[in-house]
């Protein structure tokens, strides 16, 4: 899973049945550190996400089992809202050595 | 899924037997803002796409859940036609 942010939405009429009623959200994939990264991607979505949230989605064939027992053709889903987002500092930084244990 | 643009059409006589009757179109990726991306890719479309048009495409064993691809040797399908983009 990866955390990205929503930027904005599609809309599209002629669709496959399946992805009927779907949200197609436009996502920045982010860093943990919450900086952009790569392409902005479009997934569906089954939480409800809005613009601007940060959200965590799923690549891969396991983007469609998020709407089981139907199994849209999606390869993106974004499946949970982020509340926060909590960073250890590597261990060289914080003046200890890595392997001290 | 990914945003595309189609810029052609692909004719192949030999083909796997599955792929019989399946449109072929040469799809260029492009962000949302409209601007193309690197890359070209084959996709199978299943909601009758045309020349120029700004579709959704889905990649990878996900397409194979699409309209008409179940056991088809396919990774790339186009799933959407695109009316509107809307960036916050």
């Amino acid at each position: 899973m990866y955390l990205g942010r929503v930027v904005g939405c599609v809309w599209s009429t002629a669709k496959d049945s399946r992805l009927e009623g779907m949200r197609m959200l436009v996502v920045q994939p982010l860093t943990p550190e919450l900086e952009n990264t790569g392409k902005r991607i479009i997934c569906a979505d089954c939480t409800g996400a809005g613009a601007g949230e940060i959200i965590y989605w799923v690549r891969g064939k396991e983007a469609s089992f998020a709407f089981l027992p139907a199994e849209p053709p999606v390869d993106t889903t974004i499946v949970g809202i982020v509340d926060s987002v909590h960073l250890k500092r590597p261990a060289k930084n914080r003046g200890r050595k890595a392997n001290s244990c | 899924m990914i945003l595309a643009r189609v810029v052609g059409t692909v004719v192949a006589t030999r083909k796997d037997p599955r792929l019989e009757g399946k449109k072929l179109l040469i799809l260029k990726p492009v962000s949302p803002d409209g601007k193309d991306e690197a890359g070209y890719v084959v996709s199978v479309d299943t909601v009758s796409a045309g020349y120029r048009e700004r579709v959704i495409a889905v990649a990878g064993s996900s397409a194979r859940m699409a309209e008409g691809c179940k056991d088809t040797p396919v990774d790339s399908a186009i799933v959407g036609i695109v009316d509107e983009v809307h960036l916050d």
